[in-house]
C-alpha cells in the first residue's frame, strides 16, 4: 500500500487579496513525482508554502510524514523538506561564495550554536558535485547566471539531505536548454536519492517525461489530478487557461489527437 | 607634533570610545547594507535623537528615551521589512521624516537651554563620561558576541530571508534581533558620536569593506577595521589641525569609502566580466 508523505485536508488560504487555497485536499505518496500546472494565480505557490509551513493556514489540515505542520514544529519539518524557489536577483557583490550558499541547506539540520564541521563541507561539495557546479564553488554566488544559480539552489536543498523536494517554477526565465538541463538534474537527483517531488512548473511540454502524477489549478482549486498524458489534453487546457479549445490546438498542434 | 594631549583622560576616554562605538557601527553597517535598508541606520539614528530629546524635554534619562524610541522604531521597520508590503525605503523615509519632525518640534518647545539638545545631534567624543564608555563597551561586546554566536543564522538571513526560513532557521527573530541590535548601538553611541553623524559611522565603514572582499566574515573584519580607523585618525587631525572632531570622523570614513570605492576589484570585475574572480 502507497505510503502518504503529503497530507492536506480542506487547506483553507485566504490573503488580503482574496482566496489562495479553496478546500484543497491532495495526498502525495513516498517516491512521487508530482507537477503542478495552473495559471497564474491559481494557488500554485500557496500550495508548496502550507507544505513547509512558509504559507499559514487559514483552516483545514496539512500532514508531513503524518505530521500535522504547526507553528510549533514547522522550524523542524522544514529540516526535512528542500524547496527551490523561483529564481531571484542576487547581488552581484553579495560577499557569499557558491560553497557558502549551498552550505545554508545544512544550517538548518545543524541546529543553533553549532558550526559546520568538515563532514557538512563534504556534504556541499558532494551536492555541488551532482550538480555540476564544483569547479564554481569558489566564485562569488552573485557573479553565475540565473541557471547556475538555480544549480546551486538545488544544491543547497540536497546538502539539507530532505525527503520531500518544492520546486516552484525552478526554470522560468531560463533559456531552453538552461530549463531541460535542471529539469533532467531534478528528475535524476529524485530518482538516485528516493525523494517526493512536488514541481510547479509552466512548461507543458516537459511534464510527460518528467512527471508521474500531473495536478492541474485553477482559481485556489484542484481541477484534475492524474498521469500526464491522460489530464493534458486539449478540453483540459482549455478550461484551466480560459482559452477556446482551437486556440489551444493553434498553440500546441502537438498535442492534436492526444486523448481529446 | 606634540601628542602629549593623548595622555589625557578625556582624550584616552575618546580614543576608547571612537573604538567601540567604531566596531559596533560598522558591524550594524554590515547587516543593513547586506539587508539592502540602509535607511534603517538614517530612521533609527533620528529615533534615538528624537527619544534622547524626549527625555530631556520629560525630565528623565536621555539615553533612555532613546532606547525605547528605537525599540519602538525596530518594532514598526521590523513588519514593513519581513511583509515587504511597501518599499522598505519609503516607510523608513516616513519613519525618518517623522522622527525629524518630532525632534525639532521638542527643540521648539523644550523651556530649557537648547545647547544640550544640540550637543545630542552633534555629539562630543571629547566629553564622553564612564557610563557612556560603560554602555558602549557592554553593547559592543554584545553585538560582537551575538555576530560571532549567531554568525551561520545572520548570514542566511542577511542573504535571503525566505531561504532561510525554508531550511528551517528563525530568520523572524534574527531579522528582530539585528533591528534591535541597530537600536541600541545607535543609542549608546549617541553622547559620543551624535543623532546626525552616527549614520555615517554605520555606513561608510560598511561600505567601504563592501568594495573589497566577496567573504562575509573578511567583510565584517574590514568594516570594523575601518570604523576604528576612521575614529582614530579622525580624532588625531581634529586634533592637529583644530577642527570639530565628529565632523572629522565623518569625514574621514567617507574618505576611507571613496578610496576603497575607487581601488574596489569588484569595479574592475564588472569591467571585465570574462575575469574569473574567486570569492575570498
Amino acid at each position: 500500500m502507497p505510503e502518504a508523505v503529503i497530507h492536506l485536508e480542506n487547506a483553507v488560504v485566504a490573503y488580503r487579496e482574496g482566496m489562495a487555497l479553496h478546500h484543497v485536499s491532495l495526498q502525495v505518496n513516498r517516491g512521487e513525482f508530482v507537477g503542478i500546472i495552473g495559471p497564474n494565480g491559481a494557488g500554485k505557490t500557496t500550495l508548496l508554502t502550507v507544505i513547509n509551513g512558509l504559507g499559514k493556514l487559514q483552516s483545514g489540515l496539512v500532514s508531513v510524514n503524518g505530521v500535522n505542520v504547526s507553528r510549533q514544529n514547522h522550524h523542524e519539518l522544514r529540516k526535512k523538506v528542500g524547496y527551490v524557489a523561483q529564481i531571484e536577483r542576487i547581488d552581484p557583490r553579495m560577499p557569499m561564495s557558491v560553497r557558502d550558499v549551498a552550505m545554508i541547506g545544512r544550517y538548518g539540520v545543524l541546529g543553533l550554536f553549532h558550526a559546520p564541521h568538515k563532514a557538512d563541507w563534504q556534504i556541499v561539495d558532494e551536492a555541488l558535485e551532482m550538480v555540476n557546479m564544483s569547479h564554481l564553488a569558489k566564485r562569488p554566488i552573485g557573479h553565475l547566471s540565473g541557471g547556475e544559480q538555480q544549480r546551486v539552489a538545488i544544491a543547497r536543498c540536497l546538502a539539507q539531505q530532505p525527503e520531500i523536494l518544492l520546486l516552484d517554477e525552478p526554470t522560468a526565465s531560463l533559456d531552453w536548454k538552461a530549463q531541460t538541463d535542471i529539469l533532467e538534474l531534478v528528475r535524476h537527483i529524485h530518482e538516485q536519492r528516493g525523494l517526493t517531488t512536488l514541481f510547479v512548473t509552466h512548461d507543458l511540454d516537459a511534464l510527460p517525461h518528467t512527471c508521474d502524477r500531473v495536478v492541474l489549478m485553477k482559481n485556489g482549486e484542484i481541477t484534475g489530478d492524474g498521469a500526464p498524458d491522460k489530464l493534458i489534453t486539449t478540453v483540459n487546457l482549455s478550461r484551466l487557461y480560459d482559452l477556446p479549445a482551437a486556440q489551444v490546438e493553434e498553440r500546441r498542434p502537438h498535442i492534436h489527437g492526444q486523448g481529446k | 607634533m606634540d601628542l602629549s594631549i593623548f595622555g589625557y583622560q578625556f582624550m584616552q576616554h575618546a580614543i576608547l570610545a571612537t573604538f567601540l562605538g567604531g566596531i559596533a557601527c560598522a558591524v550594524i553597517g554590515v547587516f543593513v547594507i547586506l539587508l539592502h535598508m540602509p535607511f534603517i541606520g538614517v530612521a533609527m539614528s533620528h529615533a534615538a535623537f528624537a527619544g534622547a530629546l524626549c527625555g530631556l524635554w520629560l525630565g528623565f534619562s536621555p539615553v533612555l528615551g532613546a532606547f525605547i524610541f528605537s525599540l519602538v522604531t525596530a518594532a514598526v521597520i521590523g513588519p514593513l521589512a519581513d511583509r515587504g508590503q511597501l518599499s522598505p525605503d519609503t516607510s523608513l523615509g516616513v519613519i525618518f521624516s517623522l522622527m525629524l519632525g518630532i525632534a525639532f518640534l521638542i527643540i521648539g518647545i523644550m523651556p530649557s537651554t537648547r545647547s544640550e539638545a544640540l550637543g545630542l545631534l552633534w555629539g562630543s567624543v571629547l566629553t564622553v563620561t564612564n557610563i557612556d564608555l560603560l554602555l558602549l563597551g557592554v553593547v559592543t561586546l554584545a553585538v560582537a558576541g551575538l555576530v560571532g554566536v549567531f554568525y551561520k543564522e545572520i548570514q542566511a538571513t542577511v542573504f535571503n530571508r525566505q531561504i532561510a526560513l525554508a531550511v528551517g532557521l528563525p530568520a523572524t527573530v534574527i531579522l528582530y534581533g539585528i533591528l534591535f541590535m541597530t537600536g541600541a548601538t545607535v543609542t549608546v553611541s549617541l553622547n559620543s558620536i551624535g543623532g546626525l553623524l552616527i549614520f555615517s559611522l554605520i555606513l561608510n565603514p560598511a561600505a567601504a569593506a563592501y568594495q573589497l572582499t566577496y567573504n562575509m566574515k573578511k567583510m565584517f573584519l574590514l568594516a570594523a577595521l575601518f570604523g576604528v580607523a576612521a575614529g582614530w585618525a579622525g580624532l588625531l587631525l581634529s586634533y592637529l589641525f583644530n577642527l570639530p572632531s565628529g565632523a572629522t570622523i565623518v569625514i574621514t570614513s567617507s574618505l576611507i569609502f571613496m578610496v576603497c570605492a575607487v581601488f574596489s576589484p569588484k569595479r574592475r570585475a564588472k569591467k571585465m566580466p570574462g575575469k574569473l574572480t574567486e570569492a575570498g
